[in-house]
């Protein structure tokens, strides 16, 4: 049974669900009870639960985190909202330290069944501040996993899949995704965390995307598809582990691929993922790799730069172009 | 008795300078007494004994380096376990270093030892390269300018139906392996005079268009065709145990590929070839060969192979049989020769030819019977039209 | 004040414990066999022992790096520990943790950190637990001077007061963050006060003073669970050797250690008993001894444990073993 709803709707009623079955699990973070969610996302469910159990924290980054971390060691299931991916440096000690690190520490004695969601990513001329994407270099490290939900369907489904799992997650929101509408079925079983997601088969090219990325990737697949080149468009869903699997399927067909990514391309997740394509299926490739990042500056204010600055259908296009050259 | 060391005092720290001691031979010490002061790139710390004792023996005079662990003095323990226990754990260092597992490569190294070294090297994707030599087609034919070769442009050349050449010629190279382990090869040659044969095609070519001229290629292989005729035992296959005669005579014709190598095609039927018959065979097969079109059967159904290597400047073959095939058939350089006949001493046109025969399948009376017919139809070139 | 022989002798022992065992582990780095950094807790026995006999085991505690002390007090035993410090897989943290993060599930003893204040919003959120789930139980957090200048320390204070938290806050005031002496590091140099600011219940203590200390923990506690919210100690006390063992203690006066040195938790706990004339009634001797087998076992213990095998190193990354 499926519904239309919106991105941020199907978060909501996935926190609302899972609090409602669990009374283990609480939301921390700022403005998220009175307020209402600084991206609305937690908008009555103050009324609904009581502020025991909706908590607004004071500005204070480092100590929520941790109290976060805190709680789930001690019998809880905290969701952490962190208002956005660039104020998360400043609980950067506790995620890294802490949180990635401390099942390891004790050799196995204390897991940390700890969420953290974070709104991520650029497009509303923010500024340099409010306008990144660190989910790839998040994912650089061990002992965290890795969630970027595009799709409706995985805003809702993710929230459990976090929550259900024994370590600590961090599921990155593109604050641009909130109003999207999408269908959503509650009954559906969630494709598990690690499972890219096709979206679009096709013959020529593989394009490996996740996030807000996905739908600039359909749109791209698109154009080329009327000039009759066929691209394969898979959603990563995660970016730790990754599903190198269907990736590396797709390009045993394809042979060509292109990464699309919204974060700077250095020392990215588009470079780990064609590191792996190279250990992989470097026999499959039958032309050079291509990727769509951010182009390396932070992000400017004024309209026209921020849009350069991001990936954008038409630079997704042209790299599909450059791909299929010289046949 | 006990020896006291430098201790060390960090994991960055290699050594240090004994500045001072603060006790001289024969003191008796108490254990957490400051027993001597080191600098160190820190500063100057003191450092203690871990016993009661009397100083036996100071090792090591003031204002001396020494690296951690180096022996500074010898203390006469007073405790009940007098000797120190050496460490008796093992050194984790050197554990970790000989537990280190020795690099392996993932995948295996791509090597490619039938690629000679070319001069100029041809760009193409790793999957047109991988493909262009299973199928035994080259590169560079396929190259244009400086522009890369793609995986469309190699399929092209593959027409449906035909086997990979390049598995074969893989096939072949294990085969080889295999004959010479498991054949057991015995080798015959004998010179044959090919003054009249030479010139009987001389004369045949003069009239006729130069697509319809014959080689002397081809006229050998009829020639051993028509040999096979009369015997008849080196022409089968040795399979269990037992050789198998071929009613049906493919010689495998060895043809040189432009850079990759030997390859023997078969002329199929080639007992139902007359002599023009198998002189357009063997052009059409040399084409097809040398551009990958060749079928499966070709490729297969060899029954005894040619090779005629004179063209080469090869004086003499000895070749090596392809299972499960039990004779190969060698040609040298047609070379000016002196020749006797009877009395005479002169010049003739002569030319080496060679058998190596499958001793299980026959002996060298066989071998000899066929050489000798082959001679003797070589004599009376015009019964091979 | 009244003192029970029997405390006593559980105090001396407990406090010689941590002593010799500190002392043995200076032999053993000089000797190469633990490595890495090495805090060790001389002088500060009191108030690890304290603490510990105030707290009940369903309490939850948080160390510093200089955590042998917290450890053996709370009962993690002394072989466990030794080979953690060997790097085996005996270890209370299985050899991967070493000396700064010491682990136990048993006695809920959640580290052992090595970053400065980054066990106070690890507290916050233990103790938040707690209330959550209404165990009345308390978590005591420790750090020192040091953490005190640190951002988290003032974010969870801050929270600790504002939620009513169940939380003992230790703080083991040596007079140096590593090398920076206090007056260097504070503004305001009587830390209890920080505390208060935030409204929270605030005391300075004798940390040389294991009575003072144990006194003060059990009030504190029955307070917090009670209901008062959290409780700040500020614990006076100094450490009688270097802040690691590579160090060579440029920015303190050997005078200034020799004269703490009389106020050694050790000798006060002595004097104290001598003056009601129950120090003979310890068996000093029979006590030494007893501590030097537990720590020739633990040191035989840990050397000869197992290293754990190098195709286990990926373990312990995440719950499922899923790479």
């Amino acid at each position: 049974m499926s519904e239309t709803i919106t991105y941020r709707e199907a978060v909501r009623a996935a926190i609302r669900e899972a609090m409602e079955s669990d009374e283990r699990v609480f939301l921390m973070g700022e403005d998220v009870g009175r307020y209402g969610g600084s991206y609305a996302v937690s908008m009555g469910l103050l009324e609904q639960f009581g502020s025991e159990r909706i908590i607004d924290t004071p500005l204070s980054e480092s100590a929520f985190t941790g109290a976060g971390i805190g709680a789930a060691l001690n019998g809880m299931r905290p969701i952490v909202e962190i208002m956005t991916v660039n104020f998360s440096f400043l609980a950067l000690d506790q995620i890294v330290n802490n949180a990635a690190t401390m099942l390891h520490m004790s050799g196995g004695q204390f897991n940390i069944p700890l969420v953290i969601r974070m709104a991520t990513g650029g497009g509303k001329q923010l500024g340099a501040q409010h306008s990144r994407s660190m989910e790839g270099w998040y994912a650089h490290i061990p002992g965290l996993k890795i969630l970027t939900p595009a799709t409706v369907q995985d805003a809702y489904d993710m929230v459990g899949l976090a929550l259900s799992d024994p370590d600590p997650v961090l599921v990155f929101e593109n604050s641009l995704l909130y109003n999207n509408k999408g269908a959503l079925d509650k009954q559906a079983v969630p494709i598990p965390i690690g499972k890219a997601s096709m979206h679009r088969q096709g013959k020529d090219i593989s394009i490996i995307t996740y996030g807000i990325s996905l739908f600039k990737s359909l749109e791209a697949a698109e154009i080329l598809s009327k000039e009759g080149i066929e691209a394969e468009v898979i959603d990563l869903r995660s970016l730790r582990p990754i599903d190198d699997e269907t990736i590396m399927s797709s390009i045993r067909k394809t042979h060509r691929v292109l990464i699309v990514d919204e974060g700077w391309k250095s020392g990215s997740i588009s470079a780990e993922i064609m590191a792996r394509i190279n250990e992989q299926a470097f026999y499959e490739l039958d032309a050079p790799m291509q990727r769509v990042c951010s182009v390396e500056v932070p992000f400017p204010y004024a309209n026209h730069l921020e849009q350069a600055a991001l990936p954008q259908p038409e630079k997704i296009v042209a790299a599909g172009h450059k791909l299929m050259e010289e046949l | 008795m006990s020896t006291f060391v430098m201790p060390s005092l960090g994991a960055d720290m290699q050594s240090a300078v004994l500045m001072e001691w603060k006790v001289k031979e024969g003191d008796s010490v108490k254990k957490g007494d400051v027993i001597a002061e080191v600098e160190t790139s820190k500063g100057v710390i003191e450092i203690e004994v871990f016993e009661d004792g009397i100083v036996e023996k100071v090792l090591v005079p003031e204002e001396t380096e020494a690296k951690v662990g180096t022996p500074l003095a010898i203390i006469r323990s007073l405790d009940k376990s007098t000797e120190i226990e050496e460490p008796a754990g093992p050194d984790m260092a050197a554990e970790t270093k000989e537990a280190e597992p020795s690099p392996t490569p993932d995948q295996p190294i791509p090597d490619e030892p039938d690629e000679p070294v070319e001069i100029q090297r041809v760009k193409s994707s790793p999957l047109a390269r991988k493909k262009a030599k299973e199928l035994g087609i080259e590169l560079s034919s396929l190259a244009e300018g400086d522009k890369p070769v793609h995986l469309a442009q190699v399929e092209s050349q593959k027409v449906s139906g035909t086997t990979e050449m390049g598995g074969m010629r893989q096939a072949i190279a294990k085969a080889m392996s295999r004959s010479n382990a498991e054949i057991p090869h015995y080798y015959l040659s004998t010179s044959i005079n090919m003054t009249a044969a030479l010139h009987w095609l001389e004369e045949l070519n003069k009239n006729r268009a130069i697509e319809d001229r014959i080689l002397p290629a081809a006229l050998l292989i009829r020639a051993v065709v028509r040999t096979l005729q009369e015997v008849p035992q080196l022409n089968g296959f040795w399979r269990d145990d037992a050789l198998h005669l071929s009613e049906a005579v493919n010689p495998g014709i060895a043809i040189a590929l432009r850079r990759e190598g030997l390859i023997t095609p078969a002329l199929l039927n080639a007992e139902h070839m007359d002599l023009d018959g198998t002189m357009h065979a063997l052009s059409d097969l040399i084409t097809r060969t040398r551009s990958g079109k060749l079928r499966s059967s070709e490729i297969t159904q060899q029954t005894i192979t040619i090779t005629n290597l004179g063209d080469l400047g090869v004086e003499r073959v000895y070749g090596v049989i392809y299972p499960p095939q039990v004779a190969l058939v060698g040609f040298g350089r047609i070379l000016d020769t002196p020749w006797a006949e009877g009395d005479t001493l002169s010049v003739r046109k002569v030319m080496q030819a060679t058998l190596a025969g499958d001793h299980r399948a026959t002996d060298g009376r066989t071998g000899g019977e066929f050489l000798n017919k082959l001679d003797q139809i070589l004599q009376t070139p015009e019964e091979l039209l | 004040m009244k003192i029970d022989i029997e405390i006593a002798r559980d105090y001396y022992r407990e406090m010689l414990l941590i002593r010799r065992f500190e002392e043995k582990c200076v032999e053993l780095y000089s000797h190469e066999q633990i490595r890495g950094f090495l805090h060790l807790y001389n002088g500060q026995e009191a108030i690890a022992v304290g603490v510990m006999d105030a707290a009940t085991s369903d309490d939850t505690i948080l160390a510093t790096y200089r955590d042998h002390g917290q450890a053996l007090a709370r009962g993690i035993t002394a072989k466990a520990i030794m080979a953690e410090l060997l790097g085996k897989a005996e270890g209370c943290s299985h050899g991967r943790g070493g000396s700064m993060h010491l682990f136990d599930k048993a006695t809920r003893f959640y580290g052992g950190s090595a970053i400065v204040g980054g066990g106070l919003p690890l507290a916050i959120g233990m103790a938040l637990a707690d209330k959550m789930m209404k165990h009345n139980r308390v978590t005591i957090c420790f750090f020192g001077d040091g953490a005190v200048a640190e951002g988290a320390f003032h974010e969870s204070l801050n929270l600790a007061a504002l939620w009513h938290l169940p939380i003992l806050f230790i703080c083991e005031n040596n007079r140096y963050a590593m090398g920076t002496s206090l007056e260097h590091s504070h503004s305001e140099q009587n830390l209890s006060k920080k505390a208060s600011v935030y409204k929270i219940i605030s005391d300075q203590v004798d940390g040389m003073d294991v009575f003072a200390v144990a006194k003060a923990a059990k009030d504190s506690i029955a307070q917090i669970k009670d209901g008062s919210g959290p409780v700040f100690l500020e614990c006076l006390t100094y450490r009688f050797r270097a802040h690691s063992m590579f160090d060579a203690e440029l920015y303190r006066d050997k005078a200034e250690v020799e004269q703490w040195k009389e106020k050694d938790p050790l000798l006060v706990l002595k004097k104290k008993l001598e003056d009601i004339d129950l120090w003979s009634k310890l068996d000093v001797d029979e006590i030494e001894k007893e501590i030097g087998s537990v720590i020739d076992e633990a040191v035989e213990f840990a050397q000869n444990g197992t290293l754990e095998p190098l195709f286990d190193l990926e373990k312990f990354v995440y719950s499922a073993e899923v790479k």
